[in-house]
């Protein structure tokens, strides 16, 4: 195998593109990749100040090297989940990472801080893990980033995850949900600008690039997301991809260019009235955020089930 | 070959040699959601691995919340 650029050995295929790169062109082709996304999609400005959510993870620590590269003015935020050895290990990746790169970085701790983890949390509020990790990290960014002054939010979702998201979102036809898939969310009613600008890039194009860039990152899945249904549905785009290459791409581009405006009714439809939380004063569209009411059920005393004894039930006659 | 495999930990042991894209194949591993690596470097699908070669196959598919 042949670098497509210079003929020097190849180190990668990249199917998609019909091309094999050598390890500094397939590092330019993904700086590249990104400043497209970013440019086609209006995501950031050259004085932006950047809050990176990062995880310890390929996606999150690709997104901060290349950014930086870009010359843009990024800052990491971390939280810690609470989910045993699997945070304490990825919190050691985050802060290695920023330590050698000098990257401003931002810790919140959902133990210490709040007062409950994602494992506990999750059961006594009744949520999926992911649905409550998920839940917390969207209202911890958000509010990170209104209170830092940042611009705007950038998140490592790549095209794997952008293109299992809509293959379920279209599964189920949540219309409400196609309509608000995008790479750029604008800011309003006090929430930040969202911006993905990985989306170009496949999970195998961040992996190698890590490798590639000697970023050491978290190999190990988190333990909570097994049996996630996204899980599942990059499986099936990665099996549909290696027969057709080239097809996430399609699939997800093509939604971006020929069908998600015919879902911005739906979308519309479904936009609640912003207001303020009554605890926390974060925008949301009921009286109390659903952060706050997952942390009030997660941290509420656990009643103690109380079993009658024999002597108490029996019924004097 | 000694073939260290990760999510869950696990090692295969192959007695001959092949190429990095026929090994994937030989394991029923999907090539665009995983990576082989030989002494921390990145190698091509047509490399061939010699019978000795210890080779890490890294998933690169990752899931939870979005």
């Amino acid at each position: 195998m042949k670098c497509r650029v210079c003929r020097g050995p190849a180190v990668i295929d990249v199917r998609r593109h019909n091309a094999n790169f050598c390890a500094e062109h397939f590092v330019k082709l993904c700086r590249d990749q990104v400043a497209k996304a970013i440019s086609e999609f209006n995501m950031l400005q050259p004085d932006d100040r950047v809050l990176i959510a990062v995880s310890g993870g390929k996606d999150s620590l690709a997104l901060c090297d290349i950014l930086d590269h870009l010359g843009y003015r990024v800052e990491g935020f971390y939280i810690s989940l609470g989910i045993g050895e699997y945070s304490k290990e990825s919190r050691g990746y985050v802060e290695r990472f920023a330590s050698q790169r000098d990257l401003p970085l931002i810790i919140d701790d959902l133990p210490i801080d709040y007062g409950f983890d994602i494992p506990h949390g999750s059961r006594a509020a009744k949520r999926a893990p992911c649905s409550a990790c998920g839940l917390s990290k969207r209202h911890l960014f958000d509010e990170a980033a209104r209170k830092g002054g940042y611009d705007v939010v950038a998140t490592g979702h790549n095209l794997d995850d952008e293109a299992a998201v809509l293959m379920g979102n279209t599964l189920h036809w949540h219309t409400e949900y196609l309509g608000r898939q995008a790479p750029v969310l604008p800011a309003h009613d006090g929430f930040p600008k969202k911006v993905k600008p990985l989306v170009r890039l496949t999970e195998r194009d961040t992996a190698a690039y890590c490798l590639l860039r000697n970023i050491d990152y978290m190999v190990e899945e988190c333990p909570m997301a097994a049996g996630n249904r996204h899980l599942f549905y990059k499986s099936a785009l990665n099996d549909i991809e290696v027969s057709s290459p080239g097809a996430k791409h399609s699939f997800y581009f093509g939604f971006l260019q020929r069908a998600a405006q015919h879902f911005a009714d739906a979308a519309g439809q479904e936009m609640p009235a912003i207001r303020a939380c009554s605890q926390c004063g974060a925008p949301c569209s009921s009286e109390t955020c659903a952060f706050c009411r997952l942390v009030d059920r997660a941290t509420a005393p656990v009643p103690i089930r109380m079993k009658p004894s024999r002597s108490s039930t029996k019924v004097k006659t | 070959m000694i073939v260290k495999m990760r999510n869950p930990n696990r090692e295969v042991e192959i007695d001959r040699s092949m190429a990095v894209g026929d090994l994937l194949t030989t394991l029923d591993l999907n090539r665009e959601a995983h990576l082989v690596i030989v002494d921390g470097q990145l190698v091509p699908r047509d490399m061939v691995l010699s019978r000795d070669s210890v080779v890490e196959i890294r998933p690169v598919i990752s899931g939870g919340s979005l």
